[in-house]
């Protein structure tokens, strides 16, 4: 499946804190074909550090999507039967508005000037996206880790347009660990000098405040087991551990697709979500949800532990929502659900199909 | 005596008696689901809202691949989440033997539901006694295969041990059904019932 990123253009969006953006470009792929009816539609979302290359390989690098083992013909999120849609953030910098695009009014990048985003917001565009593509109603929406936040708050904030919802390796709201790592990674950009208050573009760009950054995503992302199984105590050269070197590769290899810029806009949007602000309970936000849900958590995640997939689930069923849960059992801590997809495929392909049989 | 062949349903007479009782559109709870059979016809053939519990993650991940909205949980916390009288029906089959508070799960499925289908295997039947009685050791038959040492059975009751609890109770029996394999017999149930299936509700 061969694949190309699209860019559509917006007169502007309104956010949260009351800016305005104009114009803003939202970068997109599709997989499959939009039947007649307009109602097989999914839009899957992406993590963190994802794009809007989600599946196949890309028409000019070669390069294969982030969840290709999950998007395709007969997969778990089958092109044969629906059409899958993924877009780039906003906030972000692989083709969306985000920092490190240009500021109409003073022609150079926004830099720090961009104003704060949140995940509502980047879900708000998404749904900008969806409308100009004929979509009314998504069969599903679907993401893992920030993905799922964003998975929960389309349910939430637009219920008549999500038959079913899939949240994978998520959370309703980050812990104070998961701040606290985010925190880490900004601190070590902005303690970079080539950061220079973020006006870096056109000159050095902070690439190892970014590069630790990554390297201390990447031990998060990972489980004690995993490493143990992946690296051991082996040793590289004469005095470097495998998992040095193999941090170091990451992060250097990060450094040439990320914009140190985005990454702090980015976390702080996940910092900040929080379902529960403004409402007695997780449960009060799920008042008016009219979809179904999938909720998927990793035994051996410590990032996102199950506990806060549970919340979300309780909270669901609290509210006598239609709600499926699995925990699925895995040594590959959060990166589990781009890593274990077998299982993860079954779950996702039957809610899928009956959603499909039943909803619409 | 009395006797009429009850078909089965996926090759159990207990889910052909539960399914004759559930009307469509009916919301229903099925507690111990396994990999959501029951469940996927119901929603299929009788159009309920169908939703699940069960313990063990495959059986968990069989009954979501049918597409059936179950919850991966003991029963006991999972009852605890739900509101009061969200389900029309909530089915208990075959495992209250195995829950370790029985009275609790009971009174919660009650909370939960309008109805409490519950059906299990009747320690009262003939054969346990014999068993029991001529072996002097804990009784191995057909309907209680399992060594003493694992059982996942922790409370051994009869149907008139069952009825005593709901008159305690002060619940009410709206059908009590009694099979001896796929028949259905009406004398001397606590006797000669295999399993017997009560739809019980609060008063």
């Amino acid at each position: 499946m061969l694949t190309e990123t699209q860019i559509v253009q917006f007169d502007s969006i309104r956010l949260d804190c009351g800016a305005t953006i104009a114009p803003v470009d939202v970068a997109y792929e599709t997989y499959g074909e939009l039947n007649a009816r307009k109602n097989n539609a999914i839009l899957v979302l992406h993590a963190f550090s994802g794009d809007a290359h989600a599946a196949g390989e890309d028409k000019a690098t070669g390069a294969i999507g982030w969840w290709d083992s999950m998007i395709g013909p007969g997969k778990g999120f089958d092109t044969d039967k629906y059409f899958v849609i993924c877009s780039n953030i906003l906030g972000g910098c692989r083709g969306t508005s985000g920092p490190a695009s240009i500021n109409p009014e003073t022609g150079c990048p926004y830099a720090m000037s961009f104003p704060p985003v949140t995940i509502p917001d980047m879900v708000r565009l998404q749904k900008m996206l969806t409308e100009h593509l004929g979509i009314e109603r998504l069969l599903a929406v679907s993401g893992g880790s920030m993905g799922a936040m964003q998975a929960l708050q389309w349910a939430v904030a637009y219920p008549d347009a999500v038959a079913a919802s899939i949240p994978i390796a998520g959370t309703a709201r980050h812990s104070p660990q998961q701040i606290a790592f985010n925190e880490v990674g900004r601190q070590a950009i902005m303690a970079d000098v080539d950061w220079d208050e973020g006006n870096y573009y056109g000159k050095r760009p902070p690439a190892r405040g970014l590069a630790v950054a990554r390297m201390v995503g990447h031990i998060t992302y990972m489980s004690d087991a995993s490493m143990r199984e992946k690296f051991g105590r082996r040793l590289r050269d004469q005095d470097q551990f495998e998992v040095e070197s193999y941090l170091r590769y990451r992060g250097n290899q990060f450094v040439d697709r990320f914009d140190a810029n985005s990454y702090l806009y980015i976390t702080k949007a996940m910092d900040y979500f929080d379902l529960t602000v403004g409402r007695p309970s997780l449960s009060a936000a799920f008042d008016g949800v009219k979809s179904r849900f999938l909720v998927i958590s990793f035994s051996s995640d410590w990032l996102y532990p199950s506990y806060q997939s549970l919340d979300i689930v309780r909270a669901l069923r609290g509210r006598n929502c239609d709600v499926a849960y699995c925990d699925l059992p895995s040594t590959y801590g959060h990166d589990a659900f781009l890593v274990n997809v077998a299982e993860q495929s079954q779950l996702v392909r039957g809610f899928l199909a009956s959603t499909f049989r039943e909803r619409l | 005596m009395s006797e009429s062949f009850v078909p089965k349903l996926l090759g159990r007479s207990d889910y052909a008696i539960i399914s004759a009782i559930i009307e469509p559109n009916a919301r229903v709870l099925d507690l111990g689901c396994g990999e959501g059979e029951l469940l996927a016809w119901l929603a299929e053939n009788k159009r309920v809202d169908a939703r699940g519990v069960e313990i063990e993650g495959s059986k968990v991940r069989q009954a979501i691949s049918r597409g059936v909205s179950v919850f991966h949980s003991d029963i006991e916390a999972a009852l605890a989440d739900l509101p009061d009288q969200a389900f029309d029906y909530v089915i208990l089959s075959q495992t209250l033997q195995e829950s370790r508070a029985p009275l609790k799960v009971l009174r919660e499925m009650l909370r939960v539901g309008r109805r409490a289908i519950v059906a299990f295997p009747n320690f009262g039947h003939w054969t346990v006694r014999m068993s029991h009685l001529f072996t002097g050791r804990a009784p191995k038959t057909r309907l209680f295969p399992h060594d003493w040492f694992d059982s996942p059975n922790i409370h051994f009751f009869t149907v008139d041990d069952f009825e005593d609890l709901v008159r305690l109770q002060n619940w009410t029996i709206e059908k009590r059904i009694f099979l001896q394999g796929a028949r259905q017999i009406t004398m001397l149930p606590n006797l000669l019932s295999e399993v017997a299936v009560f739809l019980v509700r609060s008063s």
